[in-house]
């Protein structure tokens, strides 16, 4: 037994023979050992956060982080971004029939390795099994369950002008390790996917109860980056517009010089491991500092401000002193990226 | 390659070149005009928001230098021409004409009615497509200015030598010199007309990518015969402000000759081999220019001995002879510098880049286009 096969997915002996072997191996817990058909929960929160996503990376393993990772550290920041903890994660798996076992192990053990050490728990899945050709290798959809924190409410309805905008980390590096090792470009570039669960950066802002009344706004600025999130904020609030300033986004000089070399705006590349911020002028500061103990906050900061003027638009003060317009990106450069 | 990129992007040295263009604009007295005649100038120009910083007296203005503008609709005509007329062809093509809308229909819609239509990103797969698609007749539409011209040449000097029959050329290149000229003249009239002004282009930022290959020594004409400075400018913010301060230099001095900033690429004499080819491949002809009409010697055509491969003469095309514009667009007049993108009615109201009215729109190098993106301010 060393390939997927159909049968696998027919939910007869085979799949219970899968689920025994290999889910149950990486993910056994008192909610999900009895195998019932959903998931009985305990939960004691006044408000659930609730997220899904699918994951159809390619390619599956990349530098920092596969598929597995990926699609267990995406929903978890989804969670973040409503101010959540994420507590229980829904796994479903679609394998294309002849897949090697051994990778879909692999990816197995990254979700087991990830959600051990953010302490959430796998608690229910599903897997099918596809015909050749029908998908590729994998696909793998996660949803997540968070509690909500008091104390916290976050909306784009919240934000002011004045309101700062702060990111956690350099910028681009997900969308940009995905398109090298593709090896589209005839080159190698070892350029690591920022691939992470934020959980633990996150919660050092949200257990200080001085901070988090403050803080309007959380977004990880994944497919269409930085710019997208920002747009998406106007387009919403069209009464307010955005200005950032080229000279404080942290961007690491080989993503700088690489996204030039292929021309691509790194402002539009997807992040994995990054959060976008918005709270109110008074307690920046304090948030930078907070963000900046942590290893993957350590290059925080403040990009730019909530304005007044050109409003529905995203301003870009540039390095030389001149401005322009940050646009929404509006095709999918990359397609499958995450 | 991070300190060699990082010198052309300097801010500090790019306030130093500021400094000295805003000192030299004291000295004159009237607003000036550059125009860039290069796609990829107008992007980086607009990208970096040069306008925005340059003295209230000095104006950049864009110029055709974008290949998908200044294709006439009647290319997009013939092509869907052969596509309606004959059995088994593959249409294929660079991804920025495949938006553009001819005088009925576009690459783009015909692909949806399930023609086959394909965008390459090498001339090299022109070949490989038609080995591996015999019973296919293979037509590329090839557009673009020198640049691209000898590497086309290189394809269809490969295609003799291995005796390949199904594959033809719709030749929509041209060479840019000449119509270089023309614009000088056009631009004696609209220039005074429409921006209060008593010259005509004061100065030109030249091409990098084109010079490349024809060199220093093919504009000399310029300030001999119109008293015009030109600079041959590379792309970054360092490039593009040296070569601002270089024609501010000229305008003072009076003094206009051509000056070569893009040293670090661009040669004195370009580069022979590449010219050596369009020569051994291509006549040239009188070209059709959307905004500029017909100019003579400026449109490249297969040489006799090539002729298997024309795409014209193996489909018998017609001739076209349509509006060049729809809609109301106003990309004629954008092309040649006479509007602004942001004069023409259409812009930002109902022509944008998820629908674009016309070419200035469509193609990524569009002044339209860079002005959409970067400067609705």
């Amino acid at each position: 037994m060393n390939k997927i096969l159909l049968p696998y997915g027919s939910g007869g002996k085979y799949t219970k023979e899968f689920i025994d072997r290999y889910i149950l191996k990486y993910f056994n817990n008192k909610f999900l050992q009895h195998l019932l058909d959903s998931a009985v929960l305990e939960i004691q929160s006044e408000k659930l956060a609730f997220s899904i996503d699918g994951y159809t990376v390619s390619p599956l393993f990349f530098p920092g982080g596969d598929i597995g990772k990926l699609s267990i550290c995406g929903t978890i920041n989804d969670l973040l971004c409503v101010g959540a903890d994420p507590k229980f994660i829904a796994l479903s798996l679609i394998i294309e029939e002849g897949t090697e076992i051994e990778v879909v192990e692999k990816i197995l053990s990254s979700i087991q390795q990830v959600s051990q050490q953010e302490d959430v728990l796998v608690v229910t899945g599903d897997t099918k099994v596809v015909e050749v050709g029908s998908c590729d290798k994998i696909f793998v959809t996660t949803a997540g369950v968070g509690c909500i924190r008091k104390g916290l409410n976050l909306h784009y309805n919240r934000i002011e002008p004045d309101d700062v905008i702060i990111i956690t980390g350099n910028i681009a590096e997900h969308g940009l390790a995905i398109l090298l090792s593709r090896g589209a470009y005839g080159f190698e570039y070892n350029i690591q996917s920022d691939c992470a669960s934020l959980k633990s950066l996150m919660q050092k802002i949200f257990d200080d109860e001085e901070l988090t009344p403050h803080i309007k706004f959380i977004r990880d600025p994944t497919r269409g980056g930085v710019a997208a999130v920002l747009n998406e904020i106007v387009s919403y609030r069209k009464d307010l517009g955005i200005e950032i300033y080229e000279e404080k986004v942290p961007i690491s000089q080989d993503v700088k010089y690489l996204c030039e070399l292929l021309a691509i705006e790194p402002f539009s590349i997807a992040n994995e491991g990054k959060m976008i911020m918005i709270t109110s002028k008074n307690v920046v500061d304090k948030i930078l500092s907070t963000f900046k103990t942590h290893p993957l906050g350590k290059d925080a900061e403040v990009i730019g401000k909530v304005v007044f003027t050109n409003k529905g638009k995203v301003i870009l003060k540039t390095l030389y002193g001149s401005m322009r317009i940050l646009d929404m990106p509006t095709a999918e450069e990359l397609p499958r990226i995450c | 390659m991070s300190n060699f990129l990082s010198y052309f992007k300097d801010v500090d040295i790019v306030k130093i070149e500021l400094k000295k263009i805003f000192s030299l604009s004291e000295m004159i007295k009237k607003k000036i005009y550059f125009m860039e005649v290069c796609g990829t100038h107008t992007m980086q120009i607009s990208k970096y928001g040069i306008r925005k910083i340059l003295p209230q007296n000095i104006k950049l203005i864009s110029g055709p230098g974008c290949p998908v503008c200044v294709t006439p609709l009647e290319f997009i005509d013939k092509a869907i021409y052969i596509l309606d007329n004959f059995e088994n062809v593959t249409i294929l093509t660079f991804g920025d004409l495949y938006r553009v809308v001819g005088s009925k229909s576009s690459l783009e819609k015909e692909k949806s009615k399930g023609k086959d239509i394909r965008i390459l990103y090498s001339p090299d797969e022109i070949l490989s497509l038609a080995k591996e698609n015999p019973d296919r007749n293979i037509v590329f539409l090839s557009i673009g200015f020198e640049t691209t011209l000898p590497s086309i040449g290189c394809v269809i000097k490969e295609a003799k030598v291995q005796n390949i029959k199904n594959i033809f050329f719709l030749m929509g290149n041209k060479f840019f010199l000449p119509a270089l000229e023309v614009l000088i003249l056009l631009s004696r009239n609209f220039i005074s007309s429409n921006f209060n002004a008593d010259s005509t282009i004061d100065g030109f930022i030249l091409p990098g990518h084109l010079s490349t290959i024809i060199g220093e020594r093919s504009y000399h004409w310029i300030a001999q015969k119109y008293k015009i400075p030109s600079v041959i400018t590379g792309f970054e913010p360092v490039d593009i402000l040296q070569g601002i301060r270089l024609l501010v230099e000229m305008i003072v001095s009076k003094n206009p000759g051509v000056k070569n900033q893009y040293s670090r690429v661009v040669s004195y004499d370009g580069n022979l081999y590449a010219k050596e080819i369009i020569k051994e491949v291509f006549d040239i002809t009188e070209g059709k220019w959307r905004g500029m009409g017909l100019i003579p010697a400026t449109a490249a055509k297969l040489k006799k001995e090539f002729e298997d491969f024309d795409a014209e003469k193996r489909f018998n095309i017609p001739n076209f002879n349509n509006e060049e514009n729809l809609f109301g667009c106003r990309c004629n007049e954008v092309l040649i510098g006479k509007i602004t993108p942001i004069e023409c009615p259409l812009f930002d109201k109902v022509c944008n880049p998820e629908n674009p009215k016309g070419a200035c729109m469509v193609s990524t190098e569009g002044a339209c286009a860079a002005y959409y993106k970067y400067e609705r301010i």
